[in-house]
């Protein structure tokens, strides 16, 4: 098909994925190290030859945050689309390092080693290795995307999301709700019928949708969640007492040094995990200063503790089901997302809240709750490139998660578009000057439930300008406001009287301007023209560092013995001219010498999978247990105090 | 009958030229979105001006449509295509949204025959003058209640009585409510008769005896929600 692809993409807190419709199946795209999940990590890699510094994504980027975590961000999902005021309480939790003197309202920006950048930068980052990763595996380029933002996001994070997607130089056709694209994975391959609720427990967020399947369409009846309850809020907590404890027990206070709160955070992420499978879980904590600490968690324990964090999804559920003028009883399916369903207490919550149990049914759990998202996006990818034989009856009816009102007299709210309205909807009001002669009027537009404007989040507020001069309350200025597809909201205006288009001048409380996205996409195109030869070098670098360290650890090996001197002697010799190249900037040379480590060492690979096959998957074992923790869908976050710089 | 109202003349599709039935937002023959008109809630669904309406149908038909309209649908269509299916499908979604619910297309329709409501959004929108007069002694003294709570909840103190006074007072304008709907349903027929026969001194008894019956339900409701608000509170 000489038909450009179009992919679907989850871009996630902790983990992002690329994937797309193979056939009539959606399949992810493995990144060049082979995985699937790209950690949503970015970091600056060091500046050279006085050219601009790399940005690395991913596992590139996962060790620039343990050695220099200064230069490296994580969870910038948490920061999109929200102003300084929003995220006092973010940054108790997460050393994100903001750029000094931002005013109430301004867009956000971090620091990254001496540079500075919005979120939605940080972002087009990841999104543009998930596009080179699937660009690669297609072999040809990658322009037009589906990406998945939470149920539950507002109007500035979607638009946040969507600049991202443009600045990395991606046309993005459609956001999707993550919940939604769940159950279109769910209910591809099976014709389902029904209603069925998804319930998405990520690692930021969290979101309910109740949706009603008939004949291929897709319909959302009500949506909720907590666009800030994830497990991240977990891991803060079990961070949090393991301090705790180590201050009592030591005296000593952890709280600042990052590089022990990163051993803890791993340390506390691997028992979560041991623990929704096994009944105890040990942690052994080596401390700075020396000594370690030890502890059991058992799951029960665990629990107990996770209880409150946990409980906070059941409101959300009982909203969405009130909201859908459902009962439990009505719920068909319930389908499981998000790496914290694996959590054993969560899925007995799903059951009690949805009534499982009684009515002999269990939570859906077949579908890889860390990939589903994706796999769901490549289908909406699929329908939207045109469909195949697979999805030609599908289709998404989406609703829009919270209402959309008007300031009116006093700071109360009108609304306008009531949350869980199918879109595109809209609505439309009449306005009129108040002053006579008046050729200005301003609009305040809010998203919330709430009665008071305070109580609201501001979207944007919107100046109608050019009106005729003519008496007050004579003139009549019919605006629409319509929400697309993607959730976001779109204002045109006309003046009745004249006819004329009113012209919408917006002013979004926390976006960018159309102007400041254009400039961000040129510069980070001049990153990319620099950054190819040093994100080779990087890649390049870690690929000898990779193959050095398993040499260090050969003579343990029994298979070693195995060798002849002549072949440990030229092993040495090519490992130590690798060293030498390893810090240079010669990408041919080091490339060159990887290629002759790899070749000397081959056969000692032979031998040792032959000669001592137990301990040679052992070592496997242990080296993806690591992996998978740094991974996980739950991977998170050191506390450390944020910078104000 | 119905058809014989509609004179204006039958629009050609943009894209191939075959007659578009009137207010249907896409061509028949070949499936194109046709450019938004000024198309009102029954139009787009080719529905008569009436009340009784068989919401399971309206479904289908909802259905039916935003397989043709939905912006997915037209996602490599023109610029224009997409903008006019954007458009569309959002009236699609209004009309389907507002036809649904009885309350809500009975509302609507009053609009369409020039009734004003009042604007009843936003909390306080009790005004005195606008008490119903069989109501008025109940209203007084709910008030002094509502207030008498209020004060209570500023002083941290709490009534008992007064809470369980309150609870019921709530029950029953819900329960006023409730047999409001149905008298505003018993209306319907009444309504779609007139329509048929095209009698305008009927549709008028009808459209006044309908519009009586929302704005006092409209009171009772900001009543109940005053209540409930205020019981929320403590």
């Amino acid at each position: 098909m000489a038909e450009e692809r179009v992919v679907g993409i989850d871009l996630g807190t902790t983990n992002s994925l690329v994937a797309f419709m193979q056939g009539d199946k959606p399949v992810v795209i493995p990144g060049e190290d082979g995985l699937n999940l790209v950690p949503s990590v970015v970091a600056l890699g060091a500046a050279r030859d006085g050219g601009r510094p790399a940005m690395l994504v991913g596992n590139d980027a996962r060790h620039t945050l343990l050695e220099a975590p200064e230069r490296a961000i994580y969870s910038v999902k948490r920061l999109m689309g929200r102003g300084v005021e929003d995220v006092a309480e973010e940054l108790k939790f997460f050393p994100f390092r903001l750029v000094h003197d931002l005013q109430p309202g301004e867009v956000f920006r971090v620091r990254l080693g001496d540079s500075e950048f919005t979120p939605p930068e940080i972002s087009a980052y990841i999104l543009r290795q998930l596009k080179r990763n699937a660009e690669r595996y297609f072999g040809a380029p990658v322009t037009q995307a589906v990406i998945t933002v939470p149920a539950y996001f507002n109007d500035a994070q979607r638009q946040a999301t969507k600049d991202a997607g443009r600045m990395a130089g991606l046309d993005v056709l459609r956001l999707v709700n993550e919940p939604t694209a769940a159950a279109l994975a769910y209910g591809l391959d099976r014709n389902k019928e029904g209603i069925i609720a998804v319930y998405d427990f990520g690692g930021g967020t969290f979101d309910i949708s109740i949706l009603k399947l008939h004949e291929g369409i897709f319909e959302v009846i009500s949506t909720n969640g907590d666009t800030h309850l994830g497990g991240d809020d977990i891991d803060n907590l079990l961070i949090a007492i393991a301090l705790h404890d180590i201050a009592g027990e030591t005296g000593i206070d952890l709280h600042h040094n990052a590089e022990a709160i990163q051993a803890i955070r791993k340390a506390v992420i691997e028992a979560k995990i041991v623990l929704s499978s096994e009944s105890v879980a040990r942690m052994d904590i080596k401390l700075p200063q020396g000594g370690s600490y030890q502890r059991e968690l058992t799951r029960e324990q665990l629990e107990e503790l996770i209880q409150p964090v946990i409980h906070r999804t059941l409101a959300p559920c009982r909203d969405a089901l009130r909201d859908a003028h459902l009962v439990p009883d009505q719920i068909d399916e319930v389908v499981l997302v998000g790496g914290s369903t694996r959590i054993p207490a969560v899925q007995r919550l799903v059951s009690d809240v949805f009534e499982l149990p009684r009515r002999g049914k269990q939570p859906r759990t077949e579908l890889n709750p860390d990939e589903v998202v994706a796999l769901g996006a490549a289908v909406q990818a699929n329908i939207l490139g045109g469909g195949s034989k697979a999805t030609e009856d599908m289709l998404l009816l989406d609703v829009t998660p919270l209402s959309l009102g008007i300031e009116a007299l006093g700071g109360v709210v009108a609304k306008i578009i009531q949350r869980n309205s199918t879109i595109p909807a809209s609505a439309s009001e009449s306005f009129t000057t108040g002053v006579d002669g008046q050729t200005n009027v301003a609009i305040h537009v809010l998203q919330g439930e709430r009665e008071m404007a305070k109580d609201c989040r501001s979207l944007a507020r919107f100046d109608l300008k050019g009106i005729p001069p003519m008496t007050a309350g004579l003139p009549r200025i019919e605006v629409k406001f319509l929400i697309d597809a993607n959730g976001i909201l779109q204002v045109s205006a006309l003046e009745q009287r004249s006819g004329k288009q009113a012209e919408v001048a917006v002013k979004p409380a926390y976006g960018l301007t159309d102007e400041q996205v254009e400039s961000m996409i040129l510069e980070s195109f001049d990153y990319a023209e620099q950054d190819i030869h040093l994100r080779q070098l990087v890649e390049a670098r870690n690929e000898a560092a990779t193959i050095l360290s398993a040499v260090e650890k050969a003579p343990s090996s029994p298979a070693w013995e195995l060798l002849d001197p002549p072949e440990r002697a030229e092993i040495a010799l090519l490992s130590e001219k690798l060293r030498v190249l390893k810090d240079g900037d010669d990408l041919q040379a080091l490339r060159a010498g990887t290629e002759a480590l790899d070749k000397a060492t081959h056969r000692f690979a032979e031998l040792m999978m032959d000669a001592a096959v137990s301990s040679a998957i052992r070592g496997q074992t242990m080296q993806s247990a690591d992996d998978r923790l740094g991974q996980g869908p739950t991977a998170s976050h050191p506390i450390a105090r944020a910078e104000f710089q | 009958m119905q058809t014989a109202e509609r004179v204006s003349a039958p629009a050609k599709c943009w894209s191939c030229g075959q007659e578009v039935t009137n207010g249907q937002p896409f061509c028949s023959s070949c499936g194109r979105v046709q450019p938004p008109r000024q198309a009102g809630y029954f139009d787009i669904f080719d529905l008569p001006q009436k009340l009784n309406l068989d919401v399971q149908a309206l479904e289908k038909q909802f259905y039916r449509y935003s397989r043709k309209l939905h912006p997915d649908v037209h996602a490599r269509a023109s610029q224009q295509e997409q903008e006019w299916s954007l458009s569309q499908a959002s009236l699609l979604n209004d009309a389907y949204r507002t036809l649904k619910n009885p309350l809500e297309r009975t509302k609507y329709l009053l609009k369409l025959e020039g009734v004003q409501f009042e604007d009843e959004r936003g909390p306080g929108n009790t005004n005195p003058s606008k008490v119903p007069a069989d109501l008025l002694e109940e209203v007084f003294e709910l008030n002094m209640q509502l207030e008498e709570m209020r004060q209570n909840q500023k002083a941290g103190e709490d009534d008992p009585q007064l809470r369980r006074d309150l609870e019921a007072a709530k029950d029953q304008f819900a329960a006023q409510l409730n047999l409001l709907d149905e008298q505003v349903r018993s209306l319907w027929s009444a309504w779609d008769a007139a329509w048929e026969q095209n009698d305008e001194a009927k549709k008028t008894a009808a459209k006044e005896a309908m519009t009586a019956l929302l704005q006092r339900r409209s009171y009772l409701q900001n009543l109940v929600r005053d209540v409930s608000e205020t019981l929320k509170e403590s």
